[in-house]
């Protein structure tokens, strides 16, 4: 006698099996993303106990490191003189962004509608952006006096160029043959502009955008290094000239806390706007 | 009778440059009756795809005369009696597929269609994309993409389609169903299309004449009727006169060839 196999038990096995394996593979995955978020974190936990156990171990004066139980209890303590000192540093940096940014935008679009322009004023830009900051700051403080308005300047020039740069691109590389759409469609040049060749350079600006949130905060420092009595940057000289290393530590990581910030909110922007590429191309 | 649809008489087109000219096309004429199915085929850089441009007004001939729907290419493009579908769908990335068939609408002076002109939504139907859309370009297949820009094409009812190899990146399955759904589409619109391709099977499953090009400079090496039945299904490409119109079309094309 030969036995007939069941074929809706081989089904029903069939079906458990793949099952289980989407089980078992949900759960990997769930596992590799906890891991990649752990990760970070004990690299971040394993670096603040290995400076704590060589400030204390090799007992480093205070006035040359602190330890991060000291920095943390300046962050707190001195937490009113931080956000006041941060108050014009970010007032700078936003501002110098948002000029500068603006600036490359304009002065881009009036590059890709008038070739003769750019060919012209191109170079100058570019020489110009050879100038290292450093050296730019004192010049604009010549110019501009001690208040805001040099800070303001150095983070808008630095955030200038590479914005410029990429928008030029953008404007610019458009597909041929949306051109030649644009043209069977009879569109005029400020229709071709606004429906293509800007929203074209949407991505390509918020890559400079996001290179600029960190710049910008660069430049207003760089600036109050110069000639400043409060800002990020001040804070930094007074505390290193007073040893006061625990205050310069936490007024770095007030600073690059703002930093970060800036970056996230461009890039949550970014996220919000530019919802057309696939997520790999980013 | 009425007027020729495409009138092309003795057109040639030489593009400058530093080192040399070329001459795309030397001295080509031919003509299109209106609602005809007109393939342009050829090798590649027989000039093809510069004749089309001609046609929709993107390249002015060197010489000769060209008329479209008894106008000049100019005032058939200002009417809007054009439709160009490009090789790459050369839809806008950032706009859905129902916001890319609706682009025509919102360039060029033209904010409404004519009256009983198909909307954008029945247009993305008539291509078998009811239903996406709000997809992204990216989220559509390269066959869907060409389906929307066929779509954004076909806006307001054009009197003439252009069509510059359009299926020539795709797979050769969806380019087989899209050239049957083609043949739909020619058939429930009435428009007049002239087709560039250089696939043989393509040229002649699709048309009712077929201009052979040769390259070099780029001329015409033939004219051939394609006289096969009206409703047409992909089994024909196995038939018997089928065989024989393509055997004789690579014929012409391997005159053509230096």
């Amino acid at each position: 006698m030969t036995a007939i196999p069941d074929t809706s038990l081989i089904a029903t096995s069939r079906e458990q099996s793949i099952r289980s394996a989407e089980d078992a593979f949900r759960a990997e995955q769930r596992r590799r993303r906890l891991r990649g978020r752990l990760l970070p974190v004990v690299g971040i936990v394993s670096l603040i106990g290995l400076w704590a156990a060589l400030v204390y171990v090799l007992k480093v004066p205070p006035f040359v490191a602190p330890s991060p139980q000291l920095v943390a209890f300046t962050l707190v303590d001195r937490w009113g003189v931080l956000m006041t000192n941060l108050l014009p540093t970010a007032i700078e940096a936003i501002s110098g962004f948002l000029l500068g940014n603006l600036a490359a935008i304009l002065i881009a679009t009036v590059f890709v509608h008038k070739k003769s322009l750019e060919q012209a004023f191109f170079p100058v830009v570019v020489l110009l952006n050879t100038i290292p900051v450093v050296a730019k700051a004192p010049i604009l403080v010549l110019l501009l006096g001690n208040g805001m308005e040099p800070k303001i300047a150095i983070a808008a020039l630095i955030c200038f160029f590479p914005t410029l740069v990429n928008m030029v691109r953008g404007l610019e590389s458009v597909n041929p043959q949306q051109l030649e759409l644009m043209r069977v469609l009879s569109a005029s040049k400020s229709e071709t502009f606004f429906k293509l060749r800007l929203p074209n350079a949407v991505p390509y600006l918020f890559s400079a955008l996001k290179i600029a949130a960190s710049t910008a905060v660069i430049g207003a420092i760089v600036g109050e290094w110069i000639g400043s009595n409060t800002g990020i940057g001040a804070l930094i000289i007074q505390s290193t000239y007073n040893f006061d290393s625990a205050m310069l530590y936490a007024t770095v990581i007030v600073g690059s806390a703002f930093s970060v910030m800036f970056f996230l909110t461009i890039t949550l922007i970014e996220r919000l706007v530019v919802r057309w590429q696939p997520a790999n191309l980013h | 009778m009425h007027a020729p649809a495409v009138d092309c008489r003795g057109v040639s087109v030489r593009f400058l440059s530093e080192r040399r000219t070329v001459t795309a096309l030397e001295d080509v004429s031919f003509s299109v009756q209106p609602g005809g199915f007109t393939s342009l085929l050829g090798p590649s850089g027989c000039g093809k795809s510069t004749l089309l441009r001609v046609v929709a007004d993107l390249i002015a001939p060197s010489e000769g005369q060209m008329s479209v729907l008894g106008l000049s290419p100019e005032e058939a493009r200002k009417d809007r009696s054009l439709g160009f579908v490009f090789q790459d769908a050369a839809l806008l990335p950032w706009r859905t597929a129902l916001q890319n068939v609706e682009l025509p609408l919102e360039v060029g002076g033209r904010r409404s269609l004519p009256p009983g002109a198909a909307t954008p939504r029945e247009l993305l139907a008539l291509v078998g994309l009811a239903g996406w859309e709000n997809s992204y370009p990216h989220e559509l297949s390269g066959g869907m993409r060409q389906r929307v820009a066929i779509a954004r094409a076909l806006l307001g009812g054009p009197r003439l389609l252009l069509m510059d190899e359009p299926f020539g990146a795709l797979d050769e399955i969806t380019r087989d169903r899209l050239n049957e759904e083609l043949r739909r589409i020619w058939a429930e619109t009435g428009a007049t299309i002239l087709f560039v391709t250089h696939s043989v099977y393509e040229a002649v499953f699709l048309a009712d004449q077929v201009l052979v090009l040769a390259a070099n400079p780029g001329r015409v090496a033939a004219v051939e009727t394609i006289d096969l039945p009206r409703d047409r299904d992909l089994l024909i490409r196995d038939t018997a006169a089928f065989v024989a119109i393509a055997a004789r079309m690579r014929a012409h094309l391997g005159k053509g060839t230096h």
